[in-house]
C-alpha cells in the first residue's frame, strides 16, 4: 500500500512538474501586452534624448493619439522647434512649422524617414499598433531581464504590409510588459533594439516611462525616450485632429 | 569705287593708329569666339556623355517615376509592358529598377538610390558587366564621387537596408566589384548599382522597372499606357539651360572688350573728323556730297573690322585649331554641375565664326557712323577755313 502511495505521489509531482513546464500560448502572451499598453485614446508628454556624434539634444513633445490612425503632436522644446505640429491622418502627414507659418504636407514615405535624426521614424513615434493582428506570436523560451522574469517571444509577420518582418520581444511574465524588443529585416538582419528602463504604474497599468531605441546598423548611443505623463483614454475632441488645429 | 579705294588708302595712311585699333577688335574677336565654342564644347561633351551613359535613345518612365523627387521611388514602378518587353527580349532596350535605400558608412546613416540593371545590357555604356554574381555576395557597382563620399573600396562589403514593395525592412550586405570613373554625376553620386534580377527579387518587383532605357537611334516608339516617353530633348534640356545660363554669364567678358575697341573707334573718328576739316571742305569744293563724305568716313571706320577680321584669322585660326587639339584642362576639383571630362575640347561652327563677324561688323559700322553725324551741318567755306559749324 505504502509503494502504490509512493508511486501514485511520483505521478502527481511528474504531472505538476509537466504542468508548470507548460508555457501559454505566444498570442495569448501578445494579447494581455496589447491589453496593458492599448487604450483608444492617449494623451502624452514625452522627452526625446537623440545622442549624436557631436553630443546630445532633447527634443520635448505632446501627443495626442487616437487609434492608429490619427495622431496630432506639438512640440514643446527646443526653442528652436517650439510650436511645430505634425498631424497624421492614415498615411498622410502634415507639418505646421511656426518660424514660416506654413503649413506642408508630406507624401507617407515621410513616415518611413527618422524623426529629427533620431532612431525612430514618424511610424515608430506616431503609430500604437496592436502587435496581436500584426504577428504570429511563438514563445521560444523564459529568461530574466532586469531582475524580472520574462517569456521571450518570436513574432512573425502574418504577411501584411508591415515594417519589420520580425521581432523578438521579452515580456514581465507578470506585468505583461514589452521589457526589451529586437526588430529584425526580411533577411533576420537585426535593424533596431528596444530596451525598457523604468517602468511606472499609470491608470492601473504597467507602463515603459524611460526607453532607450537604437538603430543597429548606425553607431551612437541610441535615443532615449522618457514618459513625462500619459492620460489613456482621454476625451480628445475631434477637432484636434483636424489641420486647422496645426495654426492654432 | 572711288569711295572705298579712298577709304582704304587714308586708313593705311593713318599707320600706327590704324594698326592699334585694329589688333584691339581682332583680339575682341579671337575671344568672343574662344569663349562661344568653349561653351559649346562644353555643352556638345556633357550631352554625348549623358547620351552614352545614361540616356542613349531615350527613356521610358513608369507614371510615377520622378527622378528628381526620391520619396516617391518606392511607388514608381510596375511590370514591363508588352511592347518594351520586346525591346528588352530583342536587345534593343535595357529596363532600369530604381528604390530608396540606406546605407551606413563608419556607422553613419546615409539615404541612396538603389538601381538595377542587367549585367548584359548593352545600350548604355555603363560598365554593368561587372554585376555578373558569381557567389551568395550581391555585387555592387559605384562611382568614384559615391566612393570617395563613402570611403568605399573595392572588394568592401557596406550594408544596405531598404524597403520592399510591401513596405517592409529588408537589409543585406552588398560587395563593392567595381568603382566606376565616370563624368557622369547623375549614376554616380549617391547611387549603387547591383543586377536587375537580384534587385527584384530582394524587392519582390518580379518583371517590375521604374524606367526603360532605348537604344540610340530608335525610331519605333510605341505608345504604352502608364509609361511616358522622354525624348532627348526633353532629358537634355538642363544641360541646354545650363550652358545658356553660363554662356550668358561669359559674356560679359568679352561685351566689356567688344567696348573698348569700339570706344577707340569711336574715338579715333571723332579725332579724325576734327582734324581733317581742311580735307573734308576740299572734297566738298571738288563735288563730294555731304552724304558721300559720311559715307567715306563711315566706311573708314567699319573697315577696322575687316582689317581686324584679317588679322584675327591670321593667328587666331592656328590658335583656335591647336586648342581644339588640346582642349582646355580642368583643374582638379572643378565641378560645372554636368558631365564633363579632365578637359574641355572647344566646339566651332560656321554659325559661330559668320554671327561674330557679321555682329562686329555692324557693331563697328555703327559706331563710325556717329561721330560723322556732324559733317551734315558742315559748310563747305567753313570746313575749307578749318572750322567746324
Amino acid at each position: 500500500m505504502k509503494k502504490l502511495c509512493g508511486f501514485t505521489f511520483l505521478i502527481f509531482l511528474c504531472a505538476a512538474g509537466c504542468l508548470a513546464q507548460e508555457w501559454p500560448s505566444g498570442e495569448w502572451i501578445l494579447e494581455r501586452v496589447d491589453e496593458n499598453i492599448g487604450a483608444d485614446n492617449k494623451v502624452s508628454i514625452s522627452e526625446m534624448v537623440i545622442h549624436g556624434r557631436r553630443g546630445s539634444r532633447s527634443v520635448k513633445s505632446k501627443s495626442w493619439l487616437q487609434g492608429t490612425e490619427k495622431s496630432f503632436t506639438e512640440y514643446l522644446a527646443p526653442a528652436r522647434d517650439k510650436g511645430t505640429k505634425m498631424l497624421k491622418l492614415e498615411d498622410q502627414l502634415w507639418i505646421y512649422t511656426p518660424s514660416t507659418d506654413r503649413t506642408i504636407k508630406i507624401s507617407g514615405h515621410m513616415l518611413r524617414q527618422s524623426v529629427m535624426g533620431s532612431d525612430l521614424s514618424y511610424e515608430d513615434f506616431m503609430e500604437d499598433p496592436d502587435l496581436t493582428n500584426l504577428y504570429e506570436a511563438k514563445v521560444i523560451a523564459e529568461e530574466t531581464f532586469k531582475e524580472r522574469s520574462c517569456w521571450v517571444l518570436e513574432l512573425t509577420s502574418k504577411g501584411g504590409d508591415i515594417a519589420y518582418h520580425s521581432r523578438k520581444i521579452w515580456v514581465d511574465k507578470e506585468r505583461f510588459v514589452s521589457m526589451k524588443e529586437e526588430r529584425f529585416a526580411k533577411s533576420g538582419k537585426l535593424l533596431k533594439t528596444f530596451v525598457v528602463e523604468k517602468i511606472e504604474r499609470i491608470q492601473n497599468r504597467w507602463i515603459p516611462t524611460h526607453m532607450i531605441f537604437k538603430d543597429e546598423l548606425k553607431s551612437g548611443k541610441g535615443t532615449e525616450f522618457f514618459l513625462e505623463s500619459l492620460e489613456m483614454n482621454a476625451d480628445i475632441p475631434d477637432a484636434v485632429f483636424t489641420k486647422a488645429s496645426l495654426r492654432k | 569705287m572711288i569711295i572705298p579705294r579712298l577709304a582704304i588708302k587714308n586708313l593705311m595712311g593713318a599707320g600706327i593708329r590704324t594698326w592699334l585699333n585694329v589688333v584691339v577688335l581682332s583680339l575682341a574677336f579671337v575671344i568672343i569666339i574662344f569663349f562661344q565654342s568653349l561653351y559649346k564644347g562644353m555643352g556638345d561633351q556633357a550631352k554625348e556623355a549623358k547620351i552614352d551613359i545614361e540616356f542613349a535613345g531615350g527613356q521610358y518612365w513608369h507614371e510615377e517615376y520622378d527622378p528628381l523627387d526620391p520619396l516617391t521611388l518606392e511607388d514608381a514602378h510596375g511590370f514591363v509592358p508588352g511592347p518594351l518587353q520586346e525591346k528588352v527580349d530583342k536587345g534593343e532596350a535595357a529596363p532600369i529598377l530604381v528604390s530608396q535605400a540606406s546605407i551606413y558608412p563608419e556607422g553613419r546613416l546615409q539615404t541612396i538610390i538603389l538601381k538595377g540593371i542587367d549585367p548584359k545590357q548593352t545600350i548604355i555604356d555603363l560598365p554593368s558587366k561587372f554585376l555578373v554574381q558569381e557567389g551568395d555576395d550581391v555585387p555592387a557597382l559605384i562611382g568614384t564621387r559615391m566612393a570617395k563620399n563613402t570611403g568605399l573600396n573595392q572588394g568592401d562589403m557596406i550594408t544596405v537596408r531598404w524597403r520592399d514593395a510591401k513596405g517592409t525592412f529588408d537589409a543585406r550586405d552588398f560587395r563593392i566589384v567595381q568603382i566606376m570613373r565616370t563624368t557622369v554625376e547623375t549614376v554616380d553620386q549617391g547611387q549603387i548599382w547591383i543586377p536587375l534580377e537580384t534587385m527584384r527579387e530582394l524587392m519582390g518587383m518580379e518583371n517590375e522597372a521604374s524606367l526603360v532605357v532605348v537604344a540610340k537611334n530608335t525610331v519605333n516608339i510605341p505608345a504604352v499606357q502608364g509609361w511616358e516617353f522622354k525624348n532627348l530633348e526633353f532629358l537634355l534640356a538642363d544641360i541646354d539651360n545650363l550652358i545658356k545660363a553660363k554662356s550668358a554669364g561669359g559674356s560679359i567678358m568679352y561685351v566689356f572688350l567688344l567696348l573698348l575697341a569700339m570706344l577707340a573707334i569711336f574715338n579715333t573718328q571723332v579725332l579724325s573728323i576734327f582734324r581733317r576739316r581742311k580735307e573734308m571742305g576740299t572734297m566738298m569744293a571738288l563735288g563730294f556730297t555731304r552724304s558721300k563724305v559720311i559715307q567715306l568716313f563711315t566706311l573708314e571706320g567699319a573697315m577696322h573690322s575687316v582689317l581686324a577680321a584679317i588679322i584675327a584669322a591670321v593667328y587666331g585660326i592656328p590658335f583656335l585649331v591647336w586648342f581644339d587639339k588640346t582642349g582646355f584642362a580642368l583643374p582638379q576639383g572643378t565641378d560645372f554641375g554636368f558631365a564633363l571630362g579632365e578637359k574641355i575640347f572647344p566646339g566651332y561652327s560656321i554659325g559661330m565664326v559668320v554671327g561674330t563677324v557679321v555682329l562686329v561688323l555692324m557693331v563697328t559700322t555703327v559706331v563710325s557712323f556717329l561721330p560723322t553725324r556732324r559733317i551734315a551741318k558742315l559748310k563747305p567755306t567753313d570746313a575749307l577755313r578749318g572750322k567746324m559749324s
